[in-house]
């Protein structure tokens, strides 16, 4: 029983870094209509600049996050405004390949400054530590993850209701014409979602660097798990990114750690395809998730 | 190549001769250049460059297969690295040494003109199991299944140890003729043939077959339905396409060479890993098609080159500075950050890729050639048939497709 809350509460802690990227994707989804494939390495920018601050530059945790979020909202918002705004009315093919020379340019931007080889993640504390409870180990990193994703959500629920760039971002998201002839200026909305998606990318970076930890190259394509979480959830759907995390976060774990007494039958390393198992179920039946709005096209 | 340029000439006016083969005289004068080039190369090339060109030239059907699938029907792929998986170890399972111990990766021995078909063939069947739930969805969502099944495919190749050899991996056949194998040097008519040269004397009209039959296959009904689907669902299924038809036939196309490019490379490698086929070989496809020409089949050739020589001979030939960090740039980084870029660059500037740039260049010269002759280029007749107002469409008519019904 304890092996099981123990699994449940790393899976939830798992689960609310995809939600975080997640989310991250949403957003940018939500304003655009641009699934960015970049999310993942801008998430890889963040976290190597953020262990850099740490073990290379010596600036402290708190000051290095501050460089990590503003270089990635940096780069987000400079690929938006020139180069994603000349693709409107662009096919979608030409879009998402473009986010996938994003993704590498910054992928072998890292390389080049910090190599291949593995690194330590930037965090506040020890990696290692945590409390023990009813033979439960409850891992700093893990309950830190839960209450920063718990405080993030909430800040966005409060951003995206009660404040009138959040407001106008659903207004562009619902309308964009409308919006338009409301006053709107699409373009805050769109560098705002990506400003947001950006910052949030680093956050998630920090968490998933420390679950594994280590950072190394190719902690971009771990974030890609991120997807099957909003396809669940429904790609336009905020609240269906966090909950999606978490369902996919569970299965992937609960999966982990019971799989090996299936060992014979479903061999090793089942646990990385459950996301993307679930992912082609929920497409399947739901292809517009839990919350998404159903415009999913088919033939 | 021959075939949309001759088109376009008879679009473009004064002739009303069909399209021949190949053409005029300079057309045949440049043959000519391009096969004495091949023969040159092929007698004096030392082992190296043989190796670098014959992954080109694999390549380059591998990226053929993918610009059937996304330059010319526009459906977005990322997932060309499993379908070319599964067509090396069809090519491996059929054609492999028969096992010798129990640890040993299975093979039945067969001979090469069985497996390397069968590798396409089996591949194909593969893509159309696996069509029919892709392509219900569109855009991003396609990218994101596919995507999945890179993962899937890892995941099951790992562990599939009979068939792949597990994270060990396993080696692959050689193609062989009674005692002719590809594997080691044969005297054929007095002249000593190395590996190289005998997988390029394979490789290469494999590669010319496959560019003539893609290239002309875009010429045909299905081929026009193909790129109507691209450039618009709507307009393509009012005008009578099949959507799933066309994306089927076009999937079915694109993973038939896919399959049959996988069984070479690997067979070329003779040794692989279920690591290598990973999402990030279908990027570098995707770089391919994208640098050299979406939708051309020069664009698939000039961008396999660029993706996949380029890293090889700055390997090769050291033409990188050593460097003196302990971060040392490989050729293969450079190159990646070189294609990232020029994703972006051709994207924004130039759709159309290499094979667009050197279109718009040739706009150019014939515009300035023209205007030096006879004084303008005779303006394009664009044939508007003129409105029939009587003909409605029978909406009943059972042949038109249903769209709702898939």
């Amino acid at each position: 029983m304890a092996y099981f809350i123990q699994l449940v509460f790393a899976g939830i802690a798992v689960g609310c870094i995809y939600a975080l990227i997640g989310l991250g994707f949403s957003i940018i989804f939500k304003a655009s209509g641009v699934i960015n494939f970049a999310q993942g390495e801008l998430l890889l920018v963040g976290a190597y600049i953020v262990s850099a601050g740490v073990f290379e530059w010596h600036i402290g945790f708190l000051p290095a996050l501050f460089l990590g979020i503003a270089v990635t909202v940096a780069i987000g918002l400079l690929f938006e405004r020139f180069i994603l705004r000349r693709m409107v009315g662009r096919p979608v093919f030409s879009i998402l390949m473009i986010t996938i020379g994003l993704d590498i340019v910054l992928r072998t931007g890292v390389i080049l400054r910090w190599g291949t080889n593995p690194i330590s993640p930037g965090t506040p504390f020890e990696i290692t530590s945590g409390v023990n409870f009813g033979g439960v180990h409850f891992g700093a990193s893990d309950i830190w993850t839960i209450i920063i994703t718990v405080v993030l959500c909430a800040a966005l629920y409060y951003f995206f209701n009660l404040t009138r760039y959040g407001l106008a971002m659903r207004a562009t998201a619902l309308d964009q014409e409308a919006a338009l002839a409301l006053g709107i200026n699409i373009r805050t909305v769109y560098a705002l979602a990506w400003g947001i998606s950006a910052a949030i990318a680093t956050i998630g970076g920090i968490f998933l660097a420390t679950k594994s930890f280590t950072i190394d190259p190719t902690l971009g394509s771990t974030a890609l798990l991120a997807f099957p979480a909003i396809i669940l959830g429904g790609l336009d759907s905020l609240s269906g990114a966090v909950l999606g995390g978490i369902i996919i976060g569970l299965a992937e774990v609960l999966t982990a750690g019971y799989e090996s007494r299936f060992a014979n039958l479903l061999g090793a390393g089942f646990h990385e395809i459950t996301p993307y198992l679930i992912m082609i179920l929920v497409l399947l039946i739901w292809p517009y998730g839990i919350f998404g709005t159903r415009k999913v096209e088919r033939i | 190549m021959s075939a949309s340029s001759t088109s376009r000439r008879s679009l473009t006016g004064a002739s009303a001769d069909p399209p021949r083969l190949l053409g005029s005289l300079s057309r045949w004068a440049s043959l000519c250049i391009v096969l004495i080039v091949i023969v040159a190369f092929f007698l004096i090339a030392s082992e190296d460059w043989l190796t670098i060109v014959n992954d080109t030239l694999i390549a380059a059907i591998a990226a053929l297969s993918l610009n059937v699938l996304s330059g010319y029907t526009g459906q977005i792929s990322l997932g060309i690295a499993f379908f070319m998986a599964v067509g090396a170890y069809t090519a491996a399972l059929l054609g492999g040494d028969r096992p010798t111990s129990s640890g040993d990766p299975l093979g039945l021995g067969l001979s090469f003109l069985i497996w390397l078909p069968a590798a396409g063939i089996v591949t194909a069947l593969v893509g159309a199991l696996i069509g029919p739930t892709a392509l219900r969805l569109k855009g991003f969502y396609l990218g994101i299944v596919t995507l999945a099944l890179v993962f899937i495919g890892h995941y099951l190749f790992l562990n599939a140890r009979g068939l792949t050899g597990g994270p060990q991996g396993r080696t692959f056949p050689a193609p062989a003729f009674g005692d002719f194998s590809f594997a080691q040097q044969n005297d054929f008519f007095g002249l000593a043939l190395t590996p190289g040269q005998e997988y390029f004397l394979l490789i290469l009209p494999i590669l010319g077959l496959s560019a003539l039959f893609v290239g002309n296959v875009m010429r045909s009904r299905a081929g026009r339905a193909f790129q109507a689907v691209r450039d618009n669902e709507e307009g393509a299924s009012i005008m009578g396409v099949n959507l799933f038809e066309a994306k089927m036939g076009a999937f079915i196309l694109s993973s038939f060479l896919a399959g049959i490019a996988g069984a070479l490379f690997a067979s070329y490698s003779r040794y692989i890993v279920p690591n290598y086929w990973d999402l990030t070989l279908s990027i570098q496809f995707v770089a391919a098609i994208i640098v050299g020409g979406l939708a051309s089949v020069w664009g698939s050739i000039l961008g396999a080159a660029f993706v996949f020589a380029l890293p090889l001979m700055l390997d090769q030939f050291s033409l990188l500075p050593p460097s003196s960090s302990s971060n040392s740039l490989s050729g293969g980084d450079l190159n990646a950050l070189i294609y990232g870029l020029l994703i972006i660059a051709f994207l924004l500037f130039e759709p159309g890729g290499v094979v667009g740039l050197v279109q718009r260049w040739q706009k150019v010269v014939r515009k300035f050639n023209s205007h030096g002759g006879e004084g303008g280029e005779p303006a394009q007749v664009i044939d508007l048939a003129a409105p029939d107002r009587d003909a409605q469409p029978n909406v009943d008519d059972p042949s038109l497709p249903k769209s709702e019904s898939r």
